[in-house]
Protein backbone atom coordinates (compact mmCIF):
# COMPACT_ATOMS: atom_id res chain seq x y z
CA UNK A 1 0.00 0.00 0.00
CA UNK A 2 1.26 3.79 -0.84
CA UNK A 3 1.19 5.63 2.64
CA UNK A 4 2.50 2.85 5.43
CA UNK A 5 2.30 5.22 8.40
CA UNK A 6 -1.21 6.23 7.27
CA UNK A 7 -2.56 2.18 6.68
CA UNK A 8 -1.13 1.61 9.96
CA UNK A 9 -2.62 4.55 11.60
CA UNK A 10 -6.01 3.10 10.42
CA UNK A 11 -5.24 -0.42 12.46
CA UNK A 12 -5.04 1.97 15.40
CA UNK A 13 -8.46 2.60 15.56
CA UNK A 14 -9.85 -0.42 14.74
CA UNK A 15 -13.16 -1.35 17.13
CA UNK A 16 -13.76 2.13 17.79
CA UNK A 17 -16.10 4.90 16.85
CA UNK A 18 -15.17 7.91 14.85
CA UNK A 19 -18.09 10.56 15.87
CA UNK A 20 -18.78 14.12 13.53
CA UNK A 21 -18.32 17.03 15.53
CA UNK A 22 -19.26 20.40 14.84
CA UNK A 23 -17.65 22.68 17.06
CA UNK A 24 -15.18 22.37 20.60
CA UNK A 25 -17.65 21.29 23.17
CA UNK A 26 -18.93 18.68 21.07
CA UNK A 27 -15.50 17.43 20.25
CA UNK A 28 -15.15 17.44 23.89
CA UNK A 29 -18.40 15.45 24.54
CA UNK A 30 -16.96 13.03 22.02
CA UNK A 31 -13.57 12.30 23.28
CA UNK A 32 -15.66 12.13 26.98
CA UNK A 33 -17.45 9.34 25.37
CA UNK A 34 -14.57 7.17 24.46
CA UNK A 35 -14.46 7.57 20.71
CA UNK A 36 -11.27 6.60 19.45
CA UNK A 37 -11.57 10.18 16.65
CA UNK A 38 -13.47 12.49 15.50
CA UNK A 39 -14.52 14.40 12.25
CA UNK A 40 -14.32 18.14 12.38
CA UNK A 41 -17.62 19.32 9.97
CA UNK A 42 -19.35 22.18 10.15
CA UNK A 43 -22.33 20.75 9.74
CA UNK A 44 -23.61 17.09 10.19
CA UNK A 45 -24.70 15.45 6.96
CA UNK A 46 -28.55 15.60 8.12
CA UNK A 47 -27.72 19.39 8.53
CA UNK A 48 -26.10 19.58 4.94
CA UNK A 49 -28.90 17.51 3.40
CA UNK A 50 -32.09 19.62 4.97
CA UNK A 51 -29.93 23.07 4.04
CA UNK A 52 -28.68 22.15 0.30
CA UNK A 53 -26.45 24.29 -1.72
CA UNK A 54 -23.01 23.49 -1.86
CA UNK A 55 -21.08 22.01 0.91
CA UNK A 56 -17.38 22.03 0.88
CA UNK A 57 -14.26 21.78 3.18
CA UNK A 58 -14.67 23.87 6.83
CA UNK A 59 -13.14 26.86 7.98
CA UNK A 60 -9.30 26.05 8.83
CA UNK A 61 -10.40 28.14 12.08
CA UNK A 62 -13.12 25.48 13.30
CA UNK A 63 -10.89 22.77 12.49
CA UNK A 64 -7.77 23.84 14.16
CA UNK A 65 -9.69 24.76 17.43
CA UNK A 66 -11.20 21.40 17.78
CA UNK A 67 -7.63 19.62 16.74
CA UNK A 68 -6.05 21.75 19.96
CA UNK A 69 -8.98 20.69 22.17
CA UNK A 70 -8.99 17.41 22.13
CA UNK A 71 -6.22 14.34 22.14
CA UNK A 72 -7.36 12.15 19.96
CA UNK A 73 -7.02 11.78 16.12
CA UNK A 74 -8.79 14.17 14.25
CA UNK A 75 -9.97 13.71 10.89
CA UNK A 76 -11.59 16.13 8.49
CA UNK A 77 -13.23 16.49 5.12
CA UNK A 78 -12.46 17.46 1.76
CA UNK A 79 -14.83 17.59 -1.87
CA UNK A 80 -14.15 14.68 -3.88
CA UNK A 81 -11.35 15.52 -6.83
CA UNK A 82 -10.83 18.65 -4.49
CA UNK A 83 -6.89 18.56 -3.76
CA UNK A 84 -6.45 21.95 -3.19
CA UNK A 85 -8.70 21.62 -0.07
CA UNK A 86 -6.50 18.33 0.20
CA UNK A 87 -3.65 20.37 0.41
CA UNK A 88 -4.96 23.29 3.19
CA UNK A 89 -5.97 20.61 5.39
CA UNK A 90 -2.61 18.75 5.04
CA UNK A 91 -1.02 22.20 6.17
CA UNK A 92 -3.36 22.40 9.47
CA UNK A 93 -1.72 18.69 10.50
CA UNK A 94 -4.81 16.72 10.78
CA UNK A 95 -4.43 13.34 11.25
CA UNK A 96 -6.61 11.91 8.33
CA UNK A 97 -8.85 13.39 5.45
CA UNK A 98 -11.71 12.27 4.47
CA UNK A 99 -12.64 12.64 0.37
CA UNK A 100 -16.25 12.67 1.02
CA UNK A 101 -19.25 12.31 -0.81
CA UNK A 102 -21.22 13.95 1.91
CA UNK A 103 -19.86 17.20 0.84
CA UNK A 104 -20.23 18.25 -3.02
CA UNK A 105 -18.02 16.89 -5.43
CA UNK A 106 -15.76 19.56 -7.16
CA UNK A 107 -14.75 16.91 -9.96
CA UNK A 108 -17.51 15.16 -11.60
CA UNK A 109 -15.11 12.16 -12.45
CA UNK A 110 -11.64 12.20 -11.00
CA UNK A 111 -10.83 11.49 -7.70
CA UNK A 112 -8.20 13.14 -5.59
CA UNK A 113 -4.45 11.96 -6.49
CA UNK A 114 -3.56 10.63 -3.00
CA UNK A 115 0.03 9.42 -3.76
CA UNK A 116 0.91 13.01 -3.84
CA UNK A 117 -0.09 13.72 -0.36
CA UNK A 118 1.90 12.45 3.02
CA UNK A 119 -1.34 12.78 4.79
CA UNK A 120 -3.41 9.37 4.99
CA UNK A 121 -6.91 9.40 2.91
CA UNK A 122 -10.18 7.74 3.82
CA UNK A 123 -12.72 7.08 1.26
CA UNK A 124 -16.34 5.64 0.34
CA UNK A 125 -17.06 2.69 -1.45
CA UNK A 126 -20.32 0.86 -1.95
CA UNK A 127 -18.93 -2.35 -3.59
CA UNK A 128 -15.16 -3.97 -4.10
CA UNK A 129 -14.65 -1.56 -7.40
CA UNK A 130 -14.93 1.41 -5.65
CA UNK A 131 -12.58 0.26 -2.79
CA UNK A 132 -10.17 -0.96 -4.94
CA UNK A 133 -9.88 2.52 -7.20
CA UNK A 134 -9.87 4.15 -3.88
CA UNK A 135 -6.84 2.10 -2.74
CA UNK A 136 -5.24 2.28 -5.98
CA UNK A 137 -5.39 6.25 -6.05
CA UNK A 138 -3.97 6.14 -2.59
CA UNK A 139 -6.32 5.46 -0.11
CA UNK A 140 -5.32 4.25 3.37
CA UNK A 141 -8.40 3.61 4.76
CA UNK A 142 -12.39 2.73 3.24
CA UNK A 143 -15.71 3.46 4.87
CA UNK A 144 -18.35 1.79 3.41
CA UNK A 145 -20.66 4.78 2.41
CA UNK A 146 -24.14 3.91 3.78
CA UNK A 147 -26.59 6.91 2.76
CA UNK A 148 -25.71 10.13 5.59
CA UNK A 149 -27.45 12.01 7.53
CA UNK A 150 -30.89 9.72 7.04
CA UNK A 151 -30.69 7.99 10.22
CA UNK A 152 -31.14 4.51 8.28
CA UNK A 153 -28.92 2.23 8.16
CA UNK A 154 -30.22 0.47 5.13
CA UNK A 155 -27.91 1.65 2.74
CA UNK A 156 -24.83 1.10 5.30
CA UNK A 157 -26.08 -2.67 5.51
CA UNK A 158 -26.54 -3.29 1.82
CA UNK A 159 -23.27 -1.69 0.40
CA UNK A 160 -21.13 -3.67 3.56
CA UNK A 161 -23.18 -6.80 2.65
CA UNK A 162 -22.32 -5.96 -1.26
CA UNK A 163 -18.33 -5.40 -0.25
CA UNK A 164 -18.35 -8.38 1.70
CA UNK A 165 -20.25 -10.58 -1.14
CA UNK A 166 -17.96 -9.69 -3.77
CA UNK A 167 -14.76 -10.53 -1.58
CA UNK A 168 -16.29 -14.07 -0.63
CA UNK A 169 -16.79 -14.52 -4.73
CA UNK A 170 -12.96 -13.51 -5.25
CA UNK A 171 -11.63 -16.30 -3.00
CA UNK A 172 -13.21 -18.56 -5.29
CA UNK A 173 -11.77 -17.04 -8.82
CA UNK A 174 -9.15 -18.89 -10.89
CA UNK A 175 -6.71 -16.52 -12.91
CA UNK A 176 -9.02 -16.13 -15.92
CA UNK A 177 -12.04 -14.86 -13.64
CA UNK A 178 -9.90 -12.63 -12.11
CA UNK A 179 -8.69 -11.15 -15.15
CA UNK A 180 -12.07 -10.46 -15.68
CA UNK A 181 -13.49 -9.33 -12.68
CA UNK A 182 -10.51 -6.93 -12.51
CA UNK A 183 -11.49 -5.27 -16.10
CA UNK A 184 -15.10 -5.16 -15.11
CA UNK A 185 -14.49 -3.52 -11.88
CA UNK A 186 -11.16 -1.32 -13.48
CA UNK A 187 -8.75 -2.50 -11.06
CA UNK A 188 -5.07 -4.16 -11.35
CA UNK A 189 -5.68 -7.95 -11.36
CA UNK A 190 -2.22 -7.64 -8.55
CA UNK A 191 -4.58 -5.56 -6.14
CA UNK A 192 -7.77 -8.40 -6.92
CA UNK A 193 -5.27 -11.18 -6.42
CA UNK A 194 -4.28 -9.52 -3.21
CA UNK A 195 -7.64 -9.73 -2.07
CA UNK A 196 -7.93 -13.33 -2.86
CA UNK A 197 -5.06 -14.10 -0.70
CA UNK A 198 -5.99 -12.18 2.34
CA UNK A 199 -9.70 -12.35 1.82
CA UNK A 200 -10.18 -9.00 3.02
CA UNK A 201 -9.33 -5.51 1.55
CA UNK A 202 -5.51 -4.24 1.87
CA UNK A 203 -6.72 -1.60 4.08
CA UNK A 204 -9.16 -1.18 7.26
CA UNK A 205 -12.95 -0.89 6.62
CA UNK A 206 -15.12 0.74 8.87
CA UNK A 207 -18.95 0.91 8.21
CA UNK A 208 -20.92 4.45 8.00
CA UNK A 209 -23.58 6.19 6.91
CA UNK A 210 -27.25 5.45 8.76
CA UNK A 211 -25.55 4.36 11.97
CA UNK A 212 -28.55 5.89 14.59
CA UNK A 213 -28.67 3.50 17.94
CA UNK A 214 -26.07 0.93 19.09
CA UNK A 215 -28.17 -1.59 17.34
CA UNK A 216 -27.18 -0.24 13.77
CA UNK A 217 -23.25 0.17 15.59
CA UNK A 218 -23.39 -3.79 16.43
CA UNK A 219 -25.15 -4.80 13.53
CA UNK A 220 -22.41 -3.39 11.10
CA UNK A 221 -19.36 -4.87 13.31
CA UNK A 222 -21.22 -8.49 13.24
CA UNK A 223 -21.33 -7.77 9.47
CA UNK A 224 -17.71 -7.52 9.23
CA UNK A 225 -17.30 -3.76 9.83
CA UNK A 226 -13.65 -3.09 11.89
CA UNK A 227 -14.95 0.25 13.12
CA UNK A 228 -18.08 2.58 12.84
CA UNK A 229 -18.54 6.13 11.49
CA UNK A 230 -21.33 7.63 13.24
CA UNK A 231 -22.65 11.28 11.73
CA UNK A 232 -25.35 12.65 12.52
CA UNK A 233 -25.91 9.86 14.88
CA UNK A 234 -24.89 11.52 17.86
CA UNK A 235 -25.86 14.86 18.24
CA UNK A 236 -28.97 14.82 16.41
CA UNK A 237 -30.27 12.23 19.22
CA UNK A 238 -31.87 13.94 22.31
CA UNK A 239 -29.10 13.10 24.62
CA UNK A 240 -25.69 13.12 22.43
CA UNK A 241 -23.42 12.26 25.72
CA UNK A 242 -25.34 9.18 26.09
CA UNK A 243 -26.05 8.43 22.78
CA UNK A 244 -22.24 8.82 22.40
CA UNK A 245 -20.75 6.21 25.42
CA UNK A 246 -23.66 3.79 24.28
CA UNK A 247 -22.01 3.49 20.91
CA UNK A 248 -18.79 3.58 21.92
CA UNK A 249 -19.80 0.64 24.49
CA UNK A 250 -22.07 -1.34 21.56
CA UNK A 251 -18.90 -1.31 19.08
CA UNK A 252 -16.96 -3.38 22.06
CA UNK A 253 -19.83 -5.70 23.13
CA UNK A 254 -20.86 -5.74 19.75
CA UNK A 255 -21.11 -9.68 19.86
CA UNK A 256 -23.33 -9.86 23.55
CA UNK A 257 -26.82 -9.08 22.91
CA UNK A 258 -27.32 -9.16 26.82
CA UNK A 259 -24.52 -6.34 27.07
CA UNK A 260 -26.82 -4.66 24.25
CA UNK A 261 -30.15 -4.82 25.69
CA UNK A 262 -28.07 -3.37 28.59
CA UNK A 263 -26.94 -0.60 26.49
CA UNK A 264 -29.99 0.25 24.83
CA UNK A 265 -32.33 0.50 27.57
CA UNK A 266 -33.84 3.48 28.54
CA UNK A 267 -31.60 5.29 26.07
CA UNK A 268 -32.39 8.35 24.25
CA UNK A 269 -34.36 9.16 21.51
CA UNK A 270 -32.39 8.55 18.36
CA UNK A 271 -32.48 10.83 15.34
CA UNK A 272 -35.41 11.29 13.04
CA UNK A 273 -34.93 8.86 9.94
CA UNK A 274 -35.20 9.47 6.71
CA UNK A 275 -36.93 6.72 4.10
CA UNK A 276 -34.55 6.40 0.94
CA UNK A 277 -37.82 6.93 -1.38
CA UNK A 278 -37.81 10.31 -0.19
CA UNK A 279 -34.53 11.34 -0.39
CA UNK A 280 -33.74 14.42 -3.47
CA UNK A 281 -29.83 13.53 -3.15
CA UNK A 282 -28.04 10.02 -2.88
CA UNK A 283 -24.93 11.07 -1.48
CA UNK A 284 -23.76 7.60 -1.88
CA UNK A 285 -23.99 8.25 -5.82
CA UNK A 286 -21.47 10.24 -5.72
CA UNK A 287 -17.77 9.23 -6.45
CA UNK A 288 -17.62 5.91 -7.64
CA UNK B 1 8.89 -22.13 24.62
CA UNK B 2 8.50 -25.84 25.82
CA UNK B 3 5.73 -25.03 27.93
CA UNK B 4 2.91 -23.98 25.57
CA UNK B 5 0.32 -25.55 27.44
CA UNK B 6 0.77 -23.65 30.90
CA UNK B 7 0.42 -20.25 28.78
CA UNK B 8 -2.75 -18.37 28.63
CA UNK B 9 -2.39 -15.47 26.52
CA UNK B 10 -5.41 -12.76 26.95
CA UNK B 11 -5.17 -9.60 24.58
CA UNK B 12 -7.54 -6.66 26.05
CA UNK B 13 -10.06 -6.64 23.74
CA UNK B 14 -12.34 -3.21 24.00
CA UNK B 15 -10.72 -1.01 21.21
CA UNK B 16 -7.46 -0.97 18.96
CA UNK B 17 -5.61 -3.24 17.11
CA UNK B 18 -6.67 -6.54 18.82
CA UNK B 19 -6.41 -9.20 15.58
CA UNK B 20 -2.68 -7.48 14.72
CA UNK B 21 -1.98 -8.65 17.90
CA UNK B 22 -4.17 -12.30 17.64
CA UNK B 23 -2.28 -12.84 14.52
CA UNK B 24 1.58 -12.12 16.04
CA UNK B 25 0.82 -14.27 18.51
CA UNK B 26 -0.67 -16.94 16.38
CA UNK B 27 2.52 -16.63 13.92
CA UNK B 28 4.35 -17.52 17.25
CA UNK B 29 2.28 -20.89 17.10
CA UNK B 30 0.40 -19.52 20.13
CA UNK B 31 -3.22 -18.98 20.66
CA UNK B 32 -5.19 -15.86 22.54
CA UNK B 33 -8.22 -15.08 24.01
CA UNK B 34 -9.77 -11.89 23.61
CA UNK B 35 -10.42 -10.27 27.50
CA UNK B 36 -13.42 -8.23 27.68
CA UNK B 37 -15.10 -9.63 31.21
CA UNK B 38 -13.38 -9.46 34.31
CA UNK B 39 -13.98 -13.27 35.40
CA UNK B 40 -11.69 -14.27 31.77
CA UNK B 41 -8.38 -12.65 33.45
CA UNK B 42 -8.50 -14.98 35.99
CA UNK B 43 -7.05 -17.54 33.36
CA UNK B 44 -4.42 -15.98 32.06
CA UNK B 45 -0.76 -15.92 32.67
CA UNK B 46 0.09 -13.18 29.49
CA UNK B 47 -1.90 -10.11 29.17
CA UNK B 48 -1.55 -7.31 26.45
CA UNK B 49 -2.32 -4.23 25.99
CA UNK B 50 -2.88 -3.54 22.48
CA UNK B 51 -2.28 0.09 20.42
CA UNK B 52 -4.94 2.67 20.09
CA UNK B 53 -6.47 5.15 21.88
CA UNK B 54 -5.74 5.19 25.22
CA UNK B 55 -8.30 7.90 26.33
CA UNK B 56 -11.16 4.70 25.06
CA UNK B 57 -9.41 1.74 26.50
CA UNK B 58 -9.03 3.85 30.05
CA UNK B 59 -12.59 4.16 30.36
CA UNK B 60 -13.29 0.55 29.50
CA UNK B 61 -10.80 -0.63 32.43
CA UNK B 62 -12.43 1.31 34.71
CA UNK B 63 -15.45 0.66 34.36
CA UNK B 64 -14.87 -3.36 34.17
CA UNK B 65 -12.78 -2.97 37.43
CA UNK B 66 -10.37 -5.01 34.72
CA UNK B 67 -8.04 -2.07 35.97
CA UNK B 68 -7.88 -2.74 39.42
CA UNK B 69 -8.12 -6.44 39.14
CA UNK B 70 -4.90 -6.38 36.40
CA UNK B 71 -2.44 -3.91 39.12
CA UNK B 72 -3.83 -6.63 41.48
CA UNK B 73 -2.37 -9.55 39.68
CA UNK B 74 0.88 -7.73 38.09
CA UNK B 75 2.02 -6.33 42.12
CA UNK B 76 1.34 -10.44 42.87
CA UNK B 77 3.75 -11.36 40.07
CA UNK B 78 1.28 -13.41 38.51
CA UNK B 79 0.63 -12.17 35.36
CA UNK B 80 3.54 -11.02 32.71
CA UNK B 81 2.13 -7.78 31.06
CA UNK B 82 2.85 -5.90 28.02
CA UNK B 83 1.84 -3.00 26.24
CA UNK B 84 2.34 -1.40 23.22
CA UNK B 85 1.75 2.32 22.24
CA UNK B 86 -1.24 3.13 23.93
CA UNK B 87 -1.04 0.28 25.90
CA UNK B 88 2.26 1.63 27.36
CA UNK B 89 0.79 5.00 28.14
CA UNK B 90 -1.81 2.82 30.14
CA UNK B 91 1.00 0.94 32.11
CA UNK B 92 3.42 4.02 33.36
CA UNK B 93 2.85 5.48 36.58
CA UNK B 94 2.81 8.90 35.08
CA UNK B 95 1.57 10.67 32.11
CA UNK B 96 1.90 13.76 30.10
CA UNK B 97 -1.52 14.18 28.61
CA UNK B 98 -4.20 17.02 27.42
CA UNK B 99 -6.66 14.16 28.32
CA UNK B 100 -6.42 12.67 31.80
CA UNK B 101 -6.20 8.42 31.48
CA UNK B 102 -6.26 6.49 34.71
CA UNK B 103 -3.01 5.17 34.25
CA UNK B 104 -2.51 1.70 35.92
CA UNK B 105 1.57 2.93 37.18
CA UNK B 106 2.76 -0.54 36.68
CA UNK B 107 5.77 0.87 35.46
CA UNK B 108 8.61 3.27 36.89
CA UNK B 109 8.28 5.18 33.35
CA UNK B 110 6.44 8.84 32.77
CA UNK B 111 5.62 8.87 28.92
CA UNK B 112 4.17 11.85 26.91
CA UNK B 113 0.76 10.87 24.67
CA UNK B 114 1.12 11.85 20.91
CA UNK B 115 4.86 13.40 21.71
CA UNK B 116 6.23 13.91 18.31
CA UNK B 117 2.44 15.05 17.03
CA UNK B 118 0.02 14.92 14.76
CA UNK B 119 -0.03 11.93 11.77
CA UNK B 120 2.50 13.97 9.43
CA UNK B 121 5.28 13.28 11.99
CA UNK B 122 4.38 9.72 12.22
CA UNK B 123 7.75 7.58 11.21
CA UNK B 124 9.86 4.77 10.21
CA UNK B 125 13.18 3.37 11.71
CA UNK B 126 15.05 0.69 12.12
CA UNK B 127 15.77 0.01 16.02
CA UNK B 128 17.76 -3.24 17.80
CA UNK B 129 16.39 -5.23 20.22
CA UNK B 130 19.12 -5.74 22.79
CA UNK B 131 17.96 -9.37 24.66
CA UNK B 132 18.24 -10.85 20.97
CA UNK B 133 20.46 -8.87 19.37
CA UNK B 134 18.28 -8.14 16.16
CA UNK B 135 17.33 -5.80 14.20
CA UNK B 136 14.09 -4.44 12.86
CA UNK B 137 12.03 -1.65 11.28
CA UNK B 138 9.97 -0.39 13.82
CA UNK B 139 6.68 2.11 12.81
CA UNK B 140 5.71 5.02 15.08
CA UNK B 141 2.12 6.06 14.86
CA UNK B 142 1.60 9.04 16.86
CA UNK B 143 3.84 7.83 18.88
CA UNK B 144 4.21 8.56 22.66
CA UNK B 145 7.53 9.36 24.02
CA UNK B 146 9.17 7.89 27.39
CA UNK B 147 10.32 11.12 29.14
CA UNK B 148 12.00 9.76 32.11
CA UNK B 149 12.24 6.02 33.84
CA UNK B 150 13.76 4.75 36.75
CA UNK B 151 17.71 3.92 36.73
CA UNK B 152 16.70 0.57 38.20
CA UNK B 153 14.85 -0.66 34.62
CA UNK B 154 15.91 -2.44 31.93
CA UNK B 155 16.00 -0.27 28.52
CA UNK B 156 15.73 -3.38 25.86
CA UNK B 157 15.42 -1.14 22.78
CA UNK B 158 16.45 2.73 22.13
CA UNK B 159 17.04 5.24 19.51
CA UNK B 160 18.99 8.68 19.45
CA UNK B 161 19.45 8.49 23.32
CA UNK B 162 15.56 7.82 24.01
CA UNK B 163 14.26 4.22 25.31
CA UNK B 164 11.82 2.64 22.84
CA UNK B 165 10.91 -0.82 25.32
CA UNK B 166 11.08 -0.69 29.11
CA UNK B 167 11.32 -3.84 31.06
CA UNK B 168 10.69 -4.09 34.62
CA UNK B 169 10.23 -7.81 36.25
CA UNK B 170 6.79 -8.62 35.24
CA UNK B 171 5.85 -5.75 33.31
CA UNK B 172 7.04 -4.88 29.45
CA UNK B 173 6.31 -1.41 27.51
CA UNK B 174 7.17 -0.71 23.96
CA UNK B 175 6.29 3.11 22.37
CA UNK B 176 5.56 1.48 18.70
CA UNK B 177 4.14 -1.28 17.43
CA UNK B 178 5.75 -4.62 17.38
CA UNK B 179 2.39 -6.58 16.66
CA UNK B 180 2.90 -5.40 12.77
CA UNK B 181 6.32 -6.80 12.94
CA UNK B 182 7.67 -10.41 11.06
CA UNK B 183 9.24 -12.52 12.86
CA UNK B 184 7.30 -11.20 16.40
CA UNK B 185 10.86 -11.25 17.83
CA UNK B 186 9.07 -9.30 20.61
CA UNK B 187 6.05 -10.85 21.35
CA UNK B 188 8.44 -14.05 21.14
CA UNK B 189 10.28 -12.62 24.04
CA UNK B 190 7.05 -12.02 26.10
CA UNK B 191 5.66 -15.37 25.91
CA UNK B 192 9.06 -16.28 26.91
CA UNK B 193 8.79 -14.75 30.26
Amino acid sequence: MYNKSGVELAKMLKNGVIMDVTNVEEAKIAEDAGACSIMALERVPSDIRKDGGVARMSDPKMITEIKKAVSIPVMAKVRIGHFVEAQILEALEIDFIDESEVLTPADPKLHIDKTQFKMPFVCGCRNLGEALRRIAEGASMIRTKGEAGTGNIVEAVTHLRQLHGEIRDIKNMDKAQLVFAAKEMGVSVELLELVQKEEKLPVVNFAAGGVATPADAALMMQLGAEGVFVGSGIFKSSDPQRMAKAIVESVAYFDNPKKLAEISNDLCSAMPGLEMETLDTKMAERGV
Amino acid sequence: MSNKDKINVGILAFHGDIEEHEEAIASLGFSSIRLKYLEDLDNLTHLILPGGESTTISKFLDKTGIGKAIQKRAKEKTLQIYGTCAGAILLAKEVETQYPVSNLGLIDAKISRNAYGSQIHSFETELNFKPTKQNFEAIFIRAPKIISHSDKIDVLCEHQEEAMILEQDNVLISTFHPELIRPAIIHEYFLSK
